[in-house]
């Protein structure tokens, strides 16, 4: 390669202002803020500020509603994980093995892809609303769903809800993992192994881990992070405060109830969870992974 | 009844492709059979419906007294290898032997026995317990080998298995390949493009061109005999000299040199054929030509030239001095020239 010599020592910083003030602004200064937001105790009509050391924190640690979003958010990111991975590798096998039409069906599976959050959240209000809501009417009918009062029925609208759009997400991945298998490899398995299930989990899938395993994350980044739009579209946290991820709740503690040391102190244990998960995964599964 | 037989197979694809076409053949068992063709003739498919990856069109498939038309691959007792070696790139090298005979229920220590025999034939016993991916290519292939030959099956299939190979591996594993047919006695297809491959490995060569077979016969056959321009063509390194020409009364006119056949027919428009090998420089040569380039490959040389327009080579021992640019005299034995009707393309 040839390398470019800069005549003058300014030049090359000219070059990367744009993209260092764009991560200046949108970033690190953001950062910088939230910490100092997380240390300090505002006055919730912005007259001043004082340092509280780590008062935010201990707050938030006796708090019963940060459990309760803790708890949410941790079984929402798991069932979330789970629905639409599984949903999407069991799409993506299916229509990996069409014949016919095959075209059609990847392009309708990856639509809802293109669906911006809130939109299926408001979209999703249709199905779930009490008065002309067709999914509310027909688990009403089955065991007397009711999302305004019972927790449980409001996980299931959220999970829905939440679960649709990223369904498209895991099959565009899982059948772009598919394809990327060696066609004789499975060929070859055909002739070793008659069962298709069996194959199927002894060759396809762990072939398969990679695609999974980046999967993983992405599901639990997007059920953390990306479904603000859905809850706050959706059940707003409904019944009570049980539906609230803590991305949700950081942001109504913050902004709708003014408390920006909380939301602060929220966000960095958030980017601790978020860290610890992610050491968890690359620790642990990633190990057991087979990459080509 | 032979033990496999191919009856009026047909496969067309889908998309209207005929890509293999009433093909028949008969295989005898513990034979070494050899599809040779070039890329895209049908060989492979031809190859993959006995496997039962394909599905067929048209015709019956029969394996040792049984139809297997409708069999799945894995109740076929076929085993395959394929041009990557497709071994399965998450198990180690034991578990890609064994796994063909977990899945048909057999005991462990059956099972590590096989596997054991197997690998210390081919030499890879070393190996067991690595992952294909930290194998050369010359060791997937002998993995790849291993995990046909445990399972004992009743015909071996090869789809091009040493196309990957560097050419000092190619020989030695073909070599190996036709040595371990040999011991274990077991019936074999063979598929290639490549025609050394196809001459020195087959009992009998099958030559296949555009889903139709040519030609089927030992080797020798073949190649002292070849019945189309195609195989004429095909077989045989460097190819064998095509001439246009018309004949009569057993005189084939290429330009102005006039060759005599040794029988008196007449065809307007015909091909002769003369192997490169065929062709003797003598002084007292009927024919006189010029050396256009000349390639010297050691104790042989092969020799550039035209006569009457077209264009033809011949390969002799480099003891004789001939130059480019030299003038040189050559002659024709007629027994050793192949006549073909070229609206035909058939032998005469």
């Amino acid at each position: 390669m040839k390398k470019v010599q800069f005549k003058s020592s300014y030049s090359q910083y000219f070059f990367l202002a744009p993209q260092l003030l764009i991560l200046l602004i949108f970033l690190y200064w953001p950062i910088i803020q939230t910490f100092r937001d997380a240390f300090t105790i505002q006055d919730a009509f912005g007259f001043g500020s004082y340092f509280a050391g780590f008062d935010n924190f201990k707050f938030i640690f006796t708090d019963p509603s940060y459990y309760t979003a803790f708890k949410f958010t941790i079984i929402y990111s798991f069932v979330i994980t789970l629905i639409t991975g599984s949903i999407g590798l069991l799409l993506a096998v299916q229509a990996n093995n069409v014949l016919h039409g095959k075209n059609v069906y990847k392009t309708l599976l990856i639509w809802p892809y293109a669906i911006a959050p809130a939109v299926v959240g408001v979209m999703a209000n249709y199905f779930f609303s009490e008065r002309f809501g067709l999914l509310y009417h027909l688990f009403n009918n089955l065991w007397g769903f009711n999302w305004y009062e019972d927790v449980f029925d409001a996980y299931i609208y959220v999970v829905i809800a939440g679960s649709w759009k990223q369904i498209s997400a895991n099959f565009i991945f899982f059948l772009a993992g598919l394809q990327a298998i060696q066609k004789t490899v499975i060929e070859a398995s055909i002739i070793d192994c008659k069962s298709n299930i069996r194959r199927f989990w002894t060759i396809t899938f762990p072939l398969l881990m990679p695609t999974t395993f980046f999967l993983i994350i992405i599901n639990i980044t997007y059920a953390f992070f990306d479904t603000f739009g859905i809850i706050d579209t959706t059940t707003i946290g409904a019944p009570g405060s049980e539906t609230k991820t803590l991305v949700y709740k950081a942001y109504i503690d913050g902004f709708k109830g003014l408390d920006l040391g909380s939301a602060g102190a929220q966000s960095i244990m958030m980017m601790l969870i978020v860290l610890v998960i992610t050491i968890f995964q690359f620790r642990y599964i990633e190990g057991k992974i087979h990459y080509n | 009844m032979s033990f496999l037989e191919l009856k009026n197979i047909t496969k067309i694809y889908p998309n209207g492709t005929k890509a293999v076409d009433e093909t028949s053949l008969n295989v005898e068992d513990g034979e070494f059979v050899v599809f040779v063709g070039p890329s895209g003739c049908g060989k492979s498919t031809l190859l993959r419906m006995i496997a039962g990856l394909e599905d067929i069109t048209g015709g019956e498939i029969s394996l040792d007294g049984v139809i297997i038309n409708n069999i799945d691959p894995s109740e076929r007792d076929v085993a395959m290898v394929f041009q990557n070696y497709a071994l399965y790139p998450h198990m180690t090298v034991f578990n890609n032997m064994a796994y063909g005979l977990k899945n048909r229920g057999i005991s462990k220590d059956k099972i590590n026995s096989k596997v054991n025999d197997a690998a210390k034939l081919l030499e890879i016993d070393q190996l067991l317990d690595r992952k294909p991916s930290m194998l050369s290519g010359g060791q997937r292939q002998r993995v790849a080998m291993g995990r046909a030959i445990v399972r004992n099956p009743k015909i071996f299939l090869f789809d091009e298995p040493l196309s990957n190979l560097d050419a000092k591996l190619r020989n030695q594993m073909r070599l190996e390949i036709k040595k371990l047919q040999r011991q274990m006695d077991v019936t074999s297809i063979f598929v290639t493009h490549d025609q050394t491959e196809a001459m020195t490995l087959g009992d009998r060569i099958v030559v296949i061109n555009d889903g139709i077979v040519e030609q089927v016969g030992t080797p020798k056959e073949i190649y002292s005999n070849p019945n189309t321009k195609f195989v004429a063509e095909f077989i045989g390194s460097p190819q064998m000299n095509l001439f246009d020409c018309s004949i009569k009364n057993g005189i084939a006119k290429i330009g102005e040199a006039q060759v005599n056949l040794d029988n008196l027919i007449n065809i307007n428009d015909a091909s002769i054929g003369i192997r490169p090998d065929d062709i003797q420089i003598t002084d007292s040569g009927k024919f006189e030509s010029k050396a256009n380039l000349v390639e010297y490959l050691g104790s042989d040389m092969i020799i550039y030239s035209s006569i009457g327009g077209q264009d033809f080579s011949c390969k002799l021992s480099s003891k004789i001095d001939v130059k480019a640019g030299d003038n040189f005299k050559f002659d024709i034995t007629p027994s050793s020239i192949h006549v073909f009707d070229n609206n035909t393309n058939k032998k005469v």
